[in-house]
């Protein structure tokens, strides 16, 4: 099949405005007459279904959670970019396009990126409006702070809880339709099965997690805003319910699925402490615009860390990249800690951390500011490892903490499968190789606000449906085949619960998969991940029935579709023969260790399409073009 | 550590329930009070027994999911904690820790420790938003906001939906969840037009759900993962009167 990424002709600035004005529209008075299931009420979800009914169409609700405000997006801290320039420092839509496509390592498409930057600022305006309480200076207008890969002042903030303040703004604007009835809201379903119907996406299966019924739901169109698939690697920080379910079921009924192996890991994360542990827990980035991060010198070094003299100490992002220093992007910093950490010189109990310091800052600017600026990630910390950051610097080290990847979607953000169309984390579109902070909270929302609002129309307006119920073939058969497998899982009867299996799959991904990647350990991944497949299917302990709420079956299903998904994981990285973003490929590197792209050969966004269990999946191949930013080695220094 | 845990079980919501002894030993003092749980989990998976069904999602206070009466405290004894925030180093060695799920008629119990909270969804869909459609919102920094009452507006803002509140009550009441969200949107120049109409929908529900009203008990902030003052009630309820007034 031929990807087409349907981007519209013209300069890179009036692509969006040309495309828009070329769109099909749906008279008004016509959109009562179409119909949308949209899954997941993350930012993305809960925005675009928010907004689809302010149109007037017809919206299914979905989530796995009891109410739309629990999704992940929750839990982002820092904040969100948009190129405002109020801060009068040099910001342009450009620069943030810039930044972007830079920061991804050049594997991401013009196109999209363009227009994220360029409905990013949109964001801030609605945002305000609905009543998010933004970060504000004492004339009270909005205050910014600055993150990674920028050296400009753009991320909006919410104190630490940037990520917990939009999706409640996005939740917000759904009730009043939930309220109105715009919005039908299911809680508590599990999106188990795309539904395809005379080749457009028809509809879903879901198990009701309460009641063990499985359940169909049919609609014109099915977006998925189901988020990343971190999980994988069972330690991450993400979400204990996260999961990847909807978009593999997705993939293995069509839809490819683009750069599985572009993976972040978070530079600053508090380290793991014991095999108890069942997820990391994130220190937002923005603490990076104030804390210093350094080791000692000498290996070993177990002086606490206020004895250790300037002189004995390693500034080591300092002394690299002098002119973004402790700000440079993720996949940079996180390399960089478990490079000096390997060669022996972290710090802890494990020797697997490195310091993230605010002594100077609190000497700089008092106690009060650091407390006001970031107080409930310091409680956090304090309160995880019983330790005072505010005394002693904090320990970090990097953790899997968002997924570039996901499935393949063109410039309207469609899936190879008509009708089904893919928005936020769980598309693969916008960071290229590596994402920006800040960054994340700006897609969820410029797909969901912004950009699937228009795509979709078109959408509607140029495809002729045939009516069509729950007790079309296709439905019936996947509700036969959903069934069926829930009853596979609860009749394995083996000795391991699941929980186990999935953290020997996390330890394989971690140890082959993770930040340094090589031929050698991912062929290992790729002899042992069928191996845990195949000790999935013979021996793990399901308990419970299918017709009530079972937590252990809800878990097994996911994490049969983790294992799945981290063989084409390990399957792309080892395709992959270059390094790019959070792609580290040990092989291909510079003398100086940074990541050594190969544009000859991998300017590409893998697409992989599914062509049956236990055959390699296809690769498809979007060339990437560069117009307007030409792929440069990217340099931070 | 070693602990013995005294836990709620309930089949379903027809269920009538009891509590249930179990021991779990090893514990780390670092682990979490739902990582100590997962740890009970797996015994019981490999014991043949149902586990312990409890709603958790982000394990790092934020999303409000988990929520457990912890030796009769909402979210335990520590301050300003969630469940998931709860460490075991917080309990002494071989104590017997008694773990129940929210009690309030307005939440009724699905399983185990998991309870119905959407009766606070029908609250904000009653009114807890601003309605402003998307597309039409003017440029955000047309809008100043005192820094003062931004803050204030953040300090509601920044409640997570746990029910700790109408769980700690002896009345079940909502009323700070409710006033979180009244006083944050009052407290903003965007909130004003919808004002008056709000807060009397949103107490209106309120009341229709079930939830009793605030006799100054102040469990509700002292149990609060968020800290959020019950200020927001005295300005929730000058709001109800106002808008009835006028």
């Amino acid at each position: 099949m031929k990807l087409d990424p349907k981007i519209p002709e013209g300069p890179i600035e009036k692509k969006w405005s040309s495309h828009r004005f070329n769109m099909k529209l749906v008279n008004p008075a016509n959109r009562r007459k179409y119909s949308v299931i949209v899954i997941g009420t993350g930012l993305a979800g809960a925005s675009a279904a928010a907004s689809l009914a302010e149109l007037g169409y017809k919206v299914i609700s979905i989530s796995y959670h009891e109410s739309p405000r629990r999704a992940h997006s929750i839990a982002a801290q820092g904040g969100i970019n948009a190129p405002k320039n109020y801060a009068n420092d040099g910001d342009s839509v450009y620069r943030l396009f810039y930044d972007t496509l830079k920061g991804g390592d050049y594997r991401a498409r013009e196109a999209n990126v363009y227009r994220l930057a360029e409905v990013s600022g949109n964001i801030i305006d609605q945002c305000v409006a609905q009543g998010v309480p933004f970060g504000r200076d004492y004339a009270g207008y909005l205050d910014m702070r600055s993150f990674g890969g920028a050296q400009v002042s753009r991320t909006f903030y919410a104190r630490g809880q940037t990520g917990q303040q939009l999706l409640l703004g996005a939740y917000s604007t759904l009730s009043r339709h939930i309220g109105a009835g715009t919005v039908k809201f299911f809680d508590r379903r599990e999106m188990l099965e795309l539904v395809v119907a005379d080749g457009i996406a028809r509809g879903v299966i879901c198990r009701n997690l309460r009641t063990g019924a499985i359940e169909s739901y049919v609609a014109d169109a099915v977006v998925l805003a189901t988020g990343g698939y971190g999980n994988t690697f069972y330690l991450s920080t993400m979400a204990k319910a996260s999961n990847a379910t909807a978009i593999w079921r997705a993939y293995k009924k069509g839809a490819f699925f683009a750069n599985p192996c572009f993976t972040q890991i978070h530079p600053t994360c508090i380290p793991v402490s014991g095999d108890y542990q069942s997820k990391l827990t994130l220190m937002s980035e923005s603490l990076r615009n104030d804390g210093r991060i350094w080791v000692p010198k000498k290996p070993g070094d177990l002086r606490i860390p206020s004895q250790i003299p300037e002189e004995e100490r390693d500034y080591y992002l300092e002394r690299l990249y002098p002119s973004f220093g402790n700000l440079v992007p993720r996949d940079v910093a996180s390399r960089r800690a478990k490079e000096i950490c390997d060669k022996g010189l972290g710090v802890g109990k494990t020797s697997m951390a490195v310091y993230l310091d605010f002594a100077d800052a609190i000497k700089r600017n008092g106690k009060n500011w650091i407390e006001e600026k970031y107080g409930n990630l310091f409680d956090m910390y304090h309160e995880i490892t019983a330790e005072d950051p505010y005394a002693n610097p904090m320990r970090i080290y990097p953790a899997v903490h968002y997924t570039m990847g996901g499935l393949w979607v063109d410039y309207n953000l469609m899936s190879t499968i008509p009708g089904l169309f893919v928005i936020g984390e769980a598309n693969f579109s916008d960071h290229g190789a590596n994402r920006l902070g800040a960054s994340a909270l700006m897609q969820g929302l410029a797909d969901g606000y912004f950009i699937l609002p228009y795509t979709l129309s078109d959408y509607f307006g140029r495809t002729k449906f045939s009516s069509l119920a729950t007790n079309h073939p296709e439905f019936v058969k996947a509700n036969k085949r959903i069934s069926e497998e829930t009853e596979k899982l609860l009749a394995i009867k083996g000795k391991q619960p699941v929980n186990e299996i999935h953290k020997k799959l996390g330890k394989v991904m971690w140890d082959f998969a993770g930040m340094g990647r090589n031929e050698k350990g991912l062929k290992k991944a790729l002899k042992l991940i069928p191996e845990i497949k195949k000790e999935f299917w013979s021996d793990a302990k399901v308990t419970g029935d299918s017709d009530n709420l079972n937590i252990e079956l809800e878990k097994a299903g996911r994490i049969a579709d983790f294992i799945e998904l981290a063989e084409l994981l390990a399957f792309d990285a080892l395709h992959r023969k270059e390094s790019c973003g959070g792609h580290f490929r040990e092989e291909y590197q510079t003398p100086e260790g940074e990541a050594l792209r190969d544009d000859k050969k991998f300017a590409y966004a893998a697409a992989w399409e599914y062509i049956g269990d236990g055959k390699n999946p296809k690769l498809n191949k979007e060339q990437l073009t560069f117009e307007y930013v030409k792929p440069a080695v990217r340099s931070y220094k | 550590m070693n602990f013995t845990l005294k836990i709620w079980r309930q089949k379903n919501q027809k269920d009538e329930g009891r509590f249930e002894t179990y021991e779990v030993k090893n514990i780390s003092p670092d682990a979490s009070f739902l990582e100590m749980l997962d740890i009970l989990n797996n015994q019981l998976v490999l014991e043949n027994c149902d586990p312990v069904a409890f709603d958790h999602d982000c394990r790092e206070g934020i999303c409000g999911s988990c929520g457990m009466m912890i030796n009769g405290r909402a979210h335990g004894k520590g301050r300003k904690q969630a469940t998931c925030d709860v460490r075991m180093r917080s309990f002494t060695d071989g104590e017997t820790i008694t773990v129940e799920p929210w009690r309030a008629n307005p939440f009724p119990v699905i399983k185990d420790l998991i309870v119905d909270r959407s009766a606070f969804d029908r609250i904000m869909q009653a009114g807890g938003f601003i309605s402003v459609r998307t597309g039409s919102a003017p440029d955000a920094n047309s809008i100043p906001v005192c820094k003062d009452n931004a803050e204030e507006a953040m300090d509601a803002a920044a409640c997570i939906g746990c029910g700790a509140c109408v769980a700690a009550c002896p009345n079940s009441s909502a009323m700070l969840f409710v006033a979180a969200k009244v006083s944050q949107l009052a407290l903003l120049p965007q909130g004003q037009p919808e004002r008056k109409e709000r807060v009397q929908r949103m107490i209106t529900q309120m009341d229709k759900e079930g939830f009793g009203n605030c006799s100054n008990n102040y469990a509700c902030e002292a149990e609060c993962p968020k800290g959020i003052s019950v200020m927001h009630i005295a300005r929730l309820n000058r709001e109800f009167l106002t808008a009835k007034l006028t």
